[in-house]
């Protein structure tokens, strides 16, 4: 479509595109509103008091500390990275190996592997939640970090393998085929030749298991027992109590919380878009 | 390498990764103690300053006092506990008494003189002959009053309603409370003189006495519309803060949020008119137990002494602005002089401790569904309450019988044996060579399968082996196919009423047909839009559209329930604004799911987007140039290339969202939250709720999550073999 289309036509996609997206961004304005009203309670109003502006919410969500006085929002922060992170490579490490072997290699369960990974994800996660914390009290792993990296890497993983087996099974297999001939070895035509042309669909993947890791709150604040170890989206929800809750403080937190995956997306979004589909086409 | 990494940067990452990891779990010392609590804001601030007091006092024992988000803690405590990784001491209020003590989660704690404490409180926490916890503080509602507005309190409900019905205008109300909420409506039933229990049993809701209450919530809400319907906390305070109520029924905490601007006061709560009773709200406890699993060692035992102390009380009661349990703190100067304290004070004389007893857990929700249908107007209170009773009745039958494990394990071993037998039929010859030479295959997927069996594998088969079972106090007992039976008999209820589970079967099928549906549709509308290169400021559109995927769902769903929030609403402000009349979201069943499924369009349609932005760019340019030349029209080059097309890449994406979408818990648990009556509830929400908010029923709640998978179980398969007739069909 290389055309330009009549101006009428033009004028029209702008516009819907504008309204839509006004539409969309609403309810980020209205978290944006409340974490710097100083209005109490869960307010959303279409035109903000300039009077009661303040910046106190994100202050305080900034320099919470704990009860013994430490700065708690810098570590966390840490820890919200190194777990997202960290999951975002293990998971990486094991969708795309695994994603490999399926899409170049036909072998006895092949079939039955690739369903469970669809079908696993179809119980409910919330009724994993206990036996998790059973498994990994018995692992040691409980109320540690590496615990936590560990269980969100499997988490996103069906999602990831089924990406990066799409992408790879575009990659023409005559590549593998002359690097074999050449003597190198399954592992370094993985690393060397198929990894490097998979950019794409990794930083699809990526963006994936690190927004699954990034967001997550229930497993964390069942799995975790120390401040010091908190994620964000915990710390967060401390903000909403028994009886009411610090809505101006929870709306800081959460665009605070949101901020670096937003960063993530913008940087990533060529990517994205390239990555997340191309795959299936073939 | 292919990230744009260089290799001392990695370094350096790799090495604070490793750091981070290597942080040593301290060994535990003898003279630790753990202090889990819910609280913040003030009251966690003074809890606080009560534990640095012990601190600089006690320098040789170190206490680890960790804030449990709420939403959490009582799952926290039930999973953590048990396993030996709860805390010594943990703060929580006294509903879960009984069910602590049930699950053996709290021993009787010791090292405290409990004559400190009202006796009242004292004897809420006794049981069996001991006493299970010790009471930090109360807390009871009473009436709070605008001064500008209202010169005297009632004194009389009739009077409540006098001064109420002048004060209510347009937008402004006389009297605001969170009228469907059972805790708030509590008052009125004790005060026409009803009752929950007769000893340890729960009564009927159609009493006289509770008719006559509802009656009053009817004339409230419905006839004199005093009260707006479907309120909450927040909502409260906006309208009181803003002068548009002008008197409110709430506890304590209500204090901090008040602006500092309004003239407030505090009153008792009315004595009903036609009883002459006093309305008595519930005196519920913050209670400091000893986990069962703490030994009382002389570091815990100095703590519960120091937390609950008289002086540690006044810190609280300061700081906190909490009403303290400490008798001596109670007739303190400073607390007398504090018109909320006081007023709690005596309130408390008036007051009916909170019941303990489980079955009051299966009790409050069925109790809101009758409050809200009465406020409404939907039906007479009589009719209400009466469902009510019935839905305890359902929601509290005894768990299924034992079965005998022998024959299950048998036909078990038998079902292995036989499939064991088919597989090895099935399998080819020189299968077991093929397997031979995949070994570089094999070594591959080792990683991830090792993965995904040990972290989803055993906690999925632990999952389906507890459906088999149910718990009893803390033993498991098998019980077969009972769980199963019990819920596809659905025997209690007709097909058709929402209680059902096959109501909430089709309202799940519903939900996901009409998500996906509108995710794709609109994802394809607006990749589309986004497609033409001569679009300046593509990148930009695209970002902003793709934000609804970055932010936390949970987050989305609780800014989305204010926004459909009938009084303050931005949605119904804009409706007002363009002339319609406001809605009542969750008052019906389609505003209600309309409402929902708003917000899971606005979460979901942005994954949609972005595949079908993908599998645009993939379409070759010059397939349009041919359609072109032979003369295809815009409509006719949309479906018979890009339809064509886009459908195949779009496969993959739509099992994921169904799949996802089915298992929604977030959108519906947090907007709707199942209103009105439980009829937008989901499979999964249903789960939830038995799991976690029906006296903890695992084993069916998980049987829940069997059926759950069977039928998406069942639809993969179908859309597997509908493709795969379709792909034939093609080919032929």
């Amino acid at each position: 479509m290389t055309e330009r289309p009549a101006l009428w036509v033009r004028a029209g996609a702008y516009a819907l595109l504008t309204l839509t997206t006004i539409a969309v961004m609403f309810p980020v304005y209205a978290v944006a509103v409340m974490a710097v009203s100083r209005a109490p309670g869960f307010s959303v109003v279409l035109s903000p008091d300039p009077a009661l502006f303040t910046l106190d919410h994100l202050r305080k969500f900034l320099l919470t500390t704990d009860s013994e006085g430490r700065w708690l929002f810098g570590r966390q922060l840490l820890n919200s990275i190194v777990v997202a992170g960290g999951a975002t490579a293990l998971g990486i490490l094991l969708a795309t190996t695994a994603a490999y072997a399926f899409s170049r290699f036909r072998f006895p369960g092949h079939r039955a592997g690739i369903a469970s990974f669809v079908i696993i994800q179809m119980f409910p996660a919330t009724m994993m939640i206990v036996p998790l914390y059973l498994l990994l009290s018995a692992l040691g792993l409980l109320d540690t970090i590496t615990g936590l990296i560990v269980v969100y890497s499997t988490t996103a993983l069906p999602f990831c393998v089924w990406m990066m087996k799409g992408y790879f099974d575009t990659i023409p297999t005559d590549l593998d085929e002359a690097a074999l001939v050449d003597g190198a070895s399954r592992l370094r035509i993985f690393y060397q030749i198929i990894l490097p042309l998979a950019r794409p669909a990794i930083a699809v993947t990526a963006l994936f298991s690190f927004l699954t890791a990034w967001n997550e709150f229930v497993m964390a604040a069942t799995f975790l027992s120390r401040e010091e170890k908190f994620t964000l989206p915990v710390t967060l929800f401390r903000h909403v109590g028994a009886y009411g809750a610090d809505w101006g403080a929870f709306a800081a937190g959460s665009l605070i919380v949101s901020i670096p995956v937003c960063l993530l997306f913008f940087a990533l979004q060529r990517q994205l878009v390239g990555g997340l589909s191309a795959g299936a086409v073939k | 390498m292919w990230l744009p990494i260089s290799a001392a940067r990695w370094r350096r990452w790799a090495f604070l990764l490793v750091t981070a990891l290597a942080l040593p779990a301290k060994a535990e010392d003898s003279q630790e103690v753990v202090l889990w609590h819910s609280y913040r804001a003030g009251e966690a601030e003074a809890l606080d300053a009560a534990v640095d007091g012990f601190r600089r006092d006690n320098p040789e024992i170190r206490v680890r006092v960790l804030q449990v988000p709420y939403g959490a803690y009582p799952q926290k405590l039930r999973t953590a506990i048990p396993q030996g990784a709860g805390p010594d001491l943990f703060i929580a209020p006294n509903d879960h008494l009984r069910d602590f003590i049930e699950r053996e989660l709290i021993a009787p704690p010791s090292g405290v003189d409990v004559t400190r404490f009202d006796p009242r409180l004292n004897a809420a926490l006794t049981l069996k002959d001991a006493q299970w916890g010790y009471p930090l503080a109360y807390k009871a509602l009473v009436l709070f009053y605008r001064k500008d507005m209202v010169e005297a309190p009632p004194a009389t409900t009739d009077d409540l309603i006098a001064i109420a019905r002048r004060l209510t205008a347009a937008g402004r109300y006389g009297f605001v409370y969170q009228a469907g909420i059972p805790y708030y409506h509590a008052p009125w039933l004790f005060g026409f003189g009803g009752r929950f229990f007769d000893g340890e049993t729960l009564l009927p809701f159609e009493s006289p006495a509770a008719i006559a209450s509802g009656d009053f919530l009817r004339r409230l809400t419905f006839e004199e519309k005093v009260t707006p319907v479907d309120v909450q906390g927040a909502l409260v305070t906006e309208l009181f803060n803003r002068g548009r109520a002008a008197m409110v029924m709430n506890g304590p905490w209500f204090v901090s949020e008040i602006a500092a601007d309004v003239p407030w006061a505090v009153a008792p709560l009315p004595v009903v008119s036609e009883t002459g009773l006093a309305a008595r709200p519930f005196a519920s406890l913050d209670v400091l137990y000893r986990s069962a699993k703490a030994s009382p060692s002389p570091g815990v035992r100095a703590l519960s002494d120091a937390l609950t102390s008289d002086a540690a009380a006044l810190t609280r009661a300061k700081v906190g602005r909490q009403p303290v349990a400490n008798v001596a703190v109670m007739h303190d100067p400073i607390v007398e002089g504090d018109q909320l304290l006081a007023m709690q004070a005596r309130q408390l004389a008036a007051t009916e401790p909170l019941p303990t007893e489980p079955v009051m857990q299966l009790a409050w929700h069925p109790y809101e569904s009758a409050l809200r249908q009465i406020q409404r107007g939907t039906k007479s209170p009589e009719a209400a309450f009466r469902e009510a009773t019935k839905r305890v009745q359902v929601l509290a039958r005894p768990l299924p019988k034992e079965a005998s494990l022998r024959n299950y394990v048998l036909a078990a071993l038998v079902a292995v044996v036989v499939g064991l037998g088919v597989a090895l039929r099935r399998m080819r010859r020189g299968t077991l060579a093929e397997v031979r030479s995949s070994g570089t295959a094999y070594a591959f997927i080792a990683p991830a399968a090792l993965g995904m069996l040990l972290l989803v594998g055993v906690p999925f088969l632990m999952g389906v082996g507890l459906g088999f079972f149910e718990y009893e106090g803390t033993q498991l007992r098998f019980v077969g196919l009972g769980n199963f039976a019990s819920i596809l008999g659905s025997s209690d209820y007709s097909p058709l009423s929402p209680m059902s589970f096959y109501f909430t079967m089709v309202v799940t099928v519903l939900w996901t047909v009409s998500n996906i549906a509108l995710h794709v549709g609109l994802g394809f509308a607006l990749a589309l839009l986004l497609q033409p290169t001569w679009l300046r400021g593509r990148g930009i559109f695209r970002v902003l559209l793709i934000l609804p995927w970055a932010i936390p769902n949970y987050i989305t769903a609780l800014i989305f329930k204010g926004l459909f929030n009938t009084q303050l609403g931005a949605i119904n402000a804009l409706l007002v604004s363009v002339g319609f009349s406001p809605v009542s979201w969750f008052d019906g069943f389609v505003p209600a799911f309309a409402a929902n499924l708003t917000t899971n369009v606005w979460l979901g349609f942005p994954f949609m987007m972005v595949t079908i932005l993908g599998a645009l760019q993939a379409i070759p340019a010059d397939l349009y140039e041919a359609a072109r030349v032979d003369g295809a029209g815009p409509w006719r080059r949309f479906t018979s290339i890009t339809l064509p097309l886009v459908g195949p890449a779009l496969v993959p994406s739509v099992v994921l969202g169904t799949i996802w979408t089915f298992n929604m818990f977030n959108v519906v648990f947090l907007v709707s939250e199942g209103q009105p009556e439980g009829a937008t509830e989901i499979l999964v929400t249903e789960a939830y709720r038995w799991a976690f908010m029906r006296n903890g029923r695992y084993g069916y709640a998980a049987a829940y999550s069997l059926v759950i998978f069977a039928i998406l179980l069942l639809y993969s398969a179908l859309t597997k073999r509908l493709l795969a007739g379709r792909a034939a069909a093609e080919a032929t």
